[in-house]
C-alpha cells in the first residue's frame, strides 16, 4: 500500500502512451492523450494524501482536525478543466486535417505533403 | 518503420522509461505518509487568514491566485483557437439554421432524452450557479460551477433543436460573457494595484468566518467571474462544434 | 510509519482505516482496468462510452482520496463536457465520409 498508486499511474501513463503510439485513428489517438493526463491527477493526490486524514474543508470540523495536502487539490482541479478545454482545440484540428486530407489516418496523414 | 517494429520500440522506451519512474517512486516517503510542511501550515492557517472554510479554493484565489489566473487564460486562448480553428475556409458555405431543419431527414430526437434533459435543466443551471458563488465555503468554485453552467445550456441543446440552443446562446453574448469574465478577474488584480497593495492581494472585507456568501474578500468575487468565463468557454466551444458539423458544407471539393 | 506526527483523530465523517484501505486498492485496481479497456476499445465511438464509464471511475477514486472537489471537476468534465466534444467531432467527420 505504500507505493501500489504510483505504481498504478506507472501502468496508467504506459497504456495510455501504447495506445498513442499503434494508434489508427487520430480520434483515438485524442482519447489516449486523455488517459495520459489523468494519470498526472492521480499522482497529484496521491503525493498529497495524509493516512486517516478527512478533506480539507472545515466549515463544520475544528479547524485543527489533520486534513489531507490542499495545494494538489488546486492544481489537480484546475488540471481537470483546462485539459478539456485542450482537448477541444486537438479536437478541431483533427477535423480540419480529415476537411483537408480526407483521412485519419495517422500512418497516411505522415505521407502526405501538403 | 512497420507497426510491428513500432511496438517493440516502443514496448523497449516505455521499460526503460518505467523502471527509471519506479526507481525515483522508491524515494518518496510513501503513500500516506506526507511530510511535507506546505499542506500542514495552509490547513492551519487559510481559516484564520482569509475567513474561508473551503481551503482549497483559497488556495486556488488568494494564495495561488496569480496561477490560476495564467490557467483561466490558457481556457480563453483555447476556446479562442477553437474559434479560429473551425473558421469558414475556402470553399464551404453556412447554410442558415431554418434551412438546414427544413430538409434534414434525420428521425427526432426520442421522447426520453428530451423529457429527463428537460427535467435537469433547470436543477443543472441551478446548481451551477450555487456552485460558482459558494467558493468559500464548501467544495465548490469558479471552475467546477463554470462547467456545471455549461452543462445547462447543453442539455437544452439535447432536449430541443440546434435552433433554441442557438436562440438562447448567440455568439456576441457568449464572446461578451466570456471577455468579462477573463477581463474580471484581471482588473480585479489591477484595482488591489490601485489602492496600493501587491498585485492580486486581498482588498475586500473578509466578513464572518463560518463562511457564507459575501465572506473572504475578493475570493468569492474571483471565484464568480472564473464561473462565467468558464461557462461561457465552454458553450462556445460546443457551438463552434455544433455549428460544424449542423451547418456548414463542402460547396467545392 | 507517520514521520509528521499525526494521528487519526474521530470526527463524525471518520472511516475505519482497514476499510478505507481496502476501498483505495479496489478502486485504484479499477481505474487501472478501465484506462486498459479505454486504450484497447479501437473503435471511436465505442471509445467514448468507455471513456464517460472511466470518467465516473475516476471520480469515485477521487473521492476515497479525499479530494470533494477534484471529484465536481472530473465528474462534469469527464462524463459529460468530453464526450459531447468528442461525439461532436466524430459526427463532423463521418458526416464528412458519407
Amino acid at each position: 500500500m505504500q507505493v501500489f498508486p504510483f505504481i498504478v499511474v506507472a501502468w496508467i501513463l504506459a497504456v495510455g502512451l501504447y495506445g498513442i503510439v499503434t494508434s489508427r485513428h487520430l480520434i483515438h489517438q485524442i482519447v489516449c492523450l486523455i488517459i495520459v493526463q489523468s494519470s498526472t491527477y492521480v499522482l497529484l493526490l496521491g503525493v498529497g494524501y495524509v493516512t486517516g486524514a478527512v478533506a480539507p474543508y472545515f466549515y463544520d470540523i475544528p479547524v485543527h482536525t489533520p486534513a489531507v495536502d490542499p495545494v494538489v487539490q488546486a492544481l489537480a482541479l484546475t488540471d481537470v478543466v483546462v485539459e478539456a478545454a485542450v482537448t477541444a482545440l486537438l479536437l478541431s484540428f483533427a477535423v480540419q486535417a480529415h476537411k483537408r486530407f480526407g483521412t485519419l489516418d495517422p500512418a497516411e496523414l505522415a505521407e502526405l505533403k501538403g | 518503420m512497420t507497426p510491428a517494429q513500432r511496438r517493440w520500440a516502443f514496448l523497449a522506451g516505455a521499460a526503460g522509461m518505467v523502471a527509471f519512474y519506479l526507481w525515483g517512486m522508491a524515494g518518496l516517503p510513501g503513500f500516506g505518509n506526507y511530510p511535507g510542511p506546505y499542506g500542514n501550515i495552509i490547513n492551519a492557517i487559510a481559516v484564520a487568514q482569509t475567513h474561508a472554510t473551503g481551503v482549497v479554493s483559497a488556495v486556488n484565489f488568494e494564495y495561488r491566485g496569480f496561477d490560476t489566473l495564467g490557467e483561466e487564460f490558457i481556457l480563453f486562448v483555447a476556446a479562442t483557437g477553437v474559434s479560429t480553428v473551425l473558421r469558414h475556409l475556402r470553399g464551404e458555405r453556412e447554410r442558415s439554421a431554418l434551412d438546414e431543419a427544413k430538409d434534414r431527414d434525420v428521425p427526432p430526437t426520442s421522447d426520453a432524452v428530451r423529457l429527463v434533459a428537460l427535467i435537469f435543466t433547470g436543477p443543472t443551471v441551478v446548481i451551477g450557479w450555487y456552485l460558482a458563488s459558494h467558493a468559500q465555503t464548501s467544495p465548490s468554485g469558479g471552475f467546477q460551477g463554470g462547467v456545471v453552467l455549461a452543462t445547462g445550456f447543453i442539455l437544452i441543446y439535447l432536449s430541443g433543436e440546434f435552433l433554441v440552443f442557438e436562440r438562447i446562446s448567440p455568439v456576441n453574448i457568449t464572446d461578451a460573457v466570456e471577455a468579462v469574465g477573463a477581463g474580471g478577474f484581471a482588473c480585479i488584480g489591477v484595482s488591489a494595484v490601485a489602492l496600493g497593495l501587491p498585485y492580486l492581494s486581498n482588498f475586500l472585507p473578509l466578513g464572518r468566518t463560518p463562511g457564507a456568501v459575501d465572506s473572504s474578500g475578493t475570493i468569492a468575487l474571483i471565484s464568480f467571474f472564473v464561473g462565467i468565463e468558464v461557462a461561457a468557454a465552454f458553450v462556445l466551444i460546443v457551438s463552434e462544434l455544433l455549428e460544424q458539423t449542423l451547418l456548414i458544407r463542402q460547396v467545392s471539393p | 510509519m507517520n514521520p509528521a506526527g499525526i494521528t487519526a483523530v474521530v470526527t463524525p465523517y471518520t472511516v475505519p482505516a482497514a476499510l478505507m484501505d481496502t476501498l483505495q486498492v479496489t478502486v485504484l485496481v479499477l481505474v487501472a482496468a478501465g484506462a486498459t479497456a479505454v486504450v484497447l476499445t479501437r473503435a471511436p465511438v465505442r471509445q467514448v462510452i468507455v471513456l464517460s464509464g472511466y470518467g465516473l471511475l475516476l471520480a469515485i477514486l477521487f473521492m476515497v482520496f479525499q479530494a470533494p472537489d477534484v471529484t465536481l471537476s472530473e465528474l462534469t468534465v469527464g462524463a459529460v463536457a468530453l464526450p459531447i466534444l468528442l461525439l461532436l467531432a466524430l459526427a463532423k467527420v463521418r458526416r464528412r465520409e458519407e
